[in-house]
């Protein structure tokens, strides 16, 4: 095979067996690599109702077509798809740098783990040579700390590793798997899987060719991409970054501040990426094979956290900042770092943070709960004690480290009010009860709260449409990107390049055919994509998710804007709410209960799943 | 003797060089025709991620690798400064790449024998990839000029901005 590397590795933790087998051209046009793969091996080596934290619930890692060549953020990409442990339902986090690549060069296109190891381990994949390693000793150690010592013990500069930190082994449901030293594969959970199979890293080193099929017209796509990267496309990311959000969603007021109780932010100017990049950036990196370049590193120069150094991205940088009514870059910074160290979604931990903060605002914890913080919003340093206490499952950290639907629960007091998540994801950082396009996309998502799945807040903040609307057609624009997204998680290509691929899926059609020598028509294309949204969609089905769980947070739906801003008074009600849903599932051919027929998994190729939803759908269906 | 602007070799430029690995990958594929960093005559070392440069060979002119071949399997050419290596004297050996400094002599994975930098006849498809421009060519002389340039510019920055 071309592109792929033809192989998928099967690791039993529980017996340290392993055994590859052959990844057919069928499975990997079908599904193309990443999520797509992910999902599609997580379903068939998973029974339903399977627990998440249980030895039965596999963890896959998939690199896509692309990883190990030379395709600009293409060539580095990984995911990780199990199911996640935050929402009961798909799972999946992809992330950059160096490690994907490597797994390729190891000769594998995904890894099944399986079982769980009696004592902690790491596995060593040596080329073809596969082995369980005592981590007894990485036990408690940071992610970045446990991929130097991997390195040093294993004596190879170039050895690539993904790890978790205390927060995955003590089971936080927000934990993350890092790479790299700052790459995250970050959301849904998937550091809590990887620790409760007492697997403490994964250290690769992979030294085969990576062939693609046509190799000279690839390298002149490549060559055509390069250009396009050094245009206007991806300006946002080589300049300030992605935290220049930070003043275009508050000028907006989409800048969801305080828990989702504001949209604007008194102090985004001192949050701004504008600010960011004039006292703390020193440097912009980019991972393996880009031509990019956006990975922007901070340091801290004075103060309390003088000398903290970390990656800074918008998301993170919203949740520990306007999220919390944080206006201390420096707080936030030494925030973010602490997820790296204790191995946390960075994301999910900020938006729990601010979660706490209303909660002690609201009087339903006291300094009582939080062993004596003040968690007024605001307050950067007892968010950072916070972050901490989360990574270490101190006290009140403890409870939030469940993430934030479970945590309000265990809260009570009306705390549910507060906890703004969709499906049990933490929300991010669009203020979308004032983005109603983006809303649906939202509410639909399989992975829960997030904007990476859909994209469609660029509809409504470019005003493409009008945001403050709902109308017949919006899900059908949703739609599109979602199945475009799920290509791209596939490929796996970088999101911050999507703006090269004009043609969309034209460009990327072409660009899979180049590599792998399969024939794909940009339509083929675009039905893998809607392909990939039913599985993710059967999945969920399967674990007894229905239509309730598309919801919205419940300050979105509860709490207009009260701002001076644009967006004032803007929320969604649930009859709007309903009116998305329905328009949607209908674009999507799905029954008014968000099913999919069984005529439509015919139309996409998925008739051998067929089965999931003959059972529960009830109509009589038109015989052929 | 060859004139000062001949023995080019390709530098990285620390303050523009992010660790990309694209060289890696341009190299790979025009010299061995696939996608493999262990078959790149220019490596990339990131230290951390605010530290990372390529390194590739210096063309050394009292070549240390071309010392410590007991087989005579490495020259150095008067007129390039490239090493160039006999691959049927070459054994592996390994005596080479322990005297190099810069590990910018390694061994083949497959060939097992030792490989370097060829310069590409004089048109690095490493410097043409190169997406931030930190690869260039250069001699030791335009080094030296470049640093002594730039150290008077910065001296003299406020009489540069008023003339």
């Amino acid at each position: 095979m071309f592109g792929y590397a033809g192989r998928i590795l099967r690791i039993d933790l529980s017996t340290g067996a392993t055994r590859t087998e052959p990844l057919k051209e069928e499975m990997a046009k079908k599904y193309i690599g990443g999520i797509g793969l992910g999902m599609r091996l997580l379903m068939d080596n998973s029974n339903p109702g399977v627990d998440p934290l249980s030895p039965e619930n596999p963890l896959v890692l998939a690199t896509g077509p692309l990883s190990g060549t030379m395709a600009p953020t293409g060539g580095n990409g990984h995911a990780f798809v199990s199911k996640s442990p935050l929402t009961g339902a798909v799972g999946e986090a992809k992330s950059h740098g160096f490690f994907g690549a490597e797994l390729k060069r190891a000769g594998y296109d995904a890894v099944i783990f399986e079982g769980k190891s009696e004592k902690p381990v790491y596995v060593w994949l040596d080329d073809d040579d596969v082995q369980l390693m005592d981590a007894k000793h990485l036990w408690g150690k940071s992610c970045i700390e446990t991929e130097d010592a991997i390195r040093d013990e294993l004596g190879d500069y170039y050895i690539r590793v993904a790890a978790i930190g205390p927060a995955g082994e003590k089971l936080a449901k927000i934990a993350c798997i890092l790479n790299d030293h700052s790459r995250a594969a970050g959301r849904t959970g998937m550091g809590a899987v990887m620790g409760s199979k007492n697997l403490k890293a994964i250290a690769i080193r992979g030294t085969k060719d990576v062939n693609v099929a046509k190799p000279e017209e690839f390298l002149e796509f490549v060559k055509m991409l390069h250009e396009r990267m050094k245009g206007p496309a991806t300006t946002k990311y080589r300049t300030l970054g992605t935290p220049l959000n930070v003043l275009v969603h508050n000028s907006l007021g989409a800048l969801p501040t305080r828990n989702f109780t504001n949209a604007t932010f008194e102090g985004a100017e001192k949050v701004s990426g504008e600010y960011l990049n004039e006292r703390y950036i020193v440097k912009i990196v980019g991972c393996s094979s880009c031509a990019m370049r956006c990975e922007h590193i901070a340091l801290v120069p004075e103060g309390p956290y003088k000398g903290t150094s970390t990656r800074v991205e918008y998301e993170p940088l919203w949740a520990f900042g306007p999220h919390c009514g944080v206006d201390r870059l420096d707080a936030i910074i030494k925030a973010m770092d602490l997820c790296n160290v204790y191995g946390l979604d960075s994301l999910s931990a900020g938006n729990i943070v601010g979660f706490a903060m209303d909660c002690y605002e609201q009087g339903i914890l006291t300094k009582k709960d939080t062993d004596g913080i003040d968690l007024s919003f605001g307050n950067g340093e007892a968010m950072v004690e916070l972050v901490r206490k989360m990574g270490m499952r101190e006290g009140l950290g403890d409870i939030l480290a469940e993430g934030v639907r479970i945590a309000a629960e265990k809260i009570g007091k009306g705390a549910k009010k507060y906890a703004n998540h969709i499906k049990g994801l933490e929300m991010t950082g669009y203020d979308i009860r004032g983005l109603k396009t983006a809303a649906i996309g939202y509410a639909v998502s399989f992975r829960g709260a997030d904007h990476n799945r859909h994209g469609a807040y660029g509809l409504d903040l470019k005003g493409t449409v009008d945001r403050f609307k709902v109308e017949e057609g919006r899900a059908k624009l949703v739609i599109e990107i979602e199945d475009l997204y799920n290509i791209i998680d596939s490929l796996i290509i970088c999101k911050f390049s999507r703006g090269v691929y004009y043609e969309g899926f034209g460009d990327l059609a072409k660009y899979y055919t180049l590599a792998t020598g399969i024939k794909m028509t940009p339509e083929e294309l675009r039905l893998t994509g809607e392909r990939i949204s039913n599985l993710g969609r059967l999945f969920n089905t399967r674990e007894g998710l229905t239509r309730k769980d598309d919801h919205l947070p419940p300050k979105v739906m509860s709490t207009p804007i009260p701002d001076d801003t644009v967006s004032k008074g803007s929320y969604i009600t649930q009859k709007e709410l309903d009116f998305m849903l329905d328009d949607y599932y209908q674009c999507r051919g799905w029954t008014k209960e968000g099913l999919p027929t069984v005529e439509k998994l015919k139309e996409i190729s998925l008739q051998d799943l067929a089965h999931m939803v003959e059972e529960k759908v009830n109509k009589p269906r038109k015989g052929k | 003797m060859a004139s000062i602007h001949a023995k080019k070799f390709v530098s990285a430029d620390p303050e523009k060089c992010v660790g990309c690995c694209v060289c890696e990958y341009a190299c790979s594929y025009e010299k061995e025709k696939t996608f493999n960093p262990t078959k790149s005559r220019i490596r990339v070392v990131r230290l951390d991620s605010i530290v990372n440069l390529s390194v590739t060979c210096r063309l050394c002119e009292d070549a240390p690798c071309v010392s410590a071949c007991p087989r005579d399997a490495l020259t150095r050419s008067e007129e390039t400064g490239l090493i160039m290596v006999d691959e049927d004297k070459c054994n592996g050996c390994g005596w080479c790449i322990e005297a190099c400094d810069f590990g910018a002599i390694m061994l083949h994975p497959e060939k097992k024998v030792v490989f370097v930098c060829d310069l590409c006849d004089g048109d690095p498809k490493c410097i043409e990839w190169c997406p931030e421009e930190a690869l260039s060519l250069v001699t030791e002389d335009i080094l030296a000029q470049k640093a002594r340039f730039g150290v008077v510019r910065k001296l003299f920055q406020e009489t540069l901005r008023t003339v």
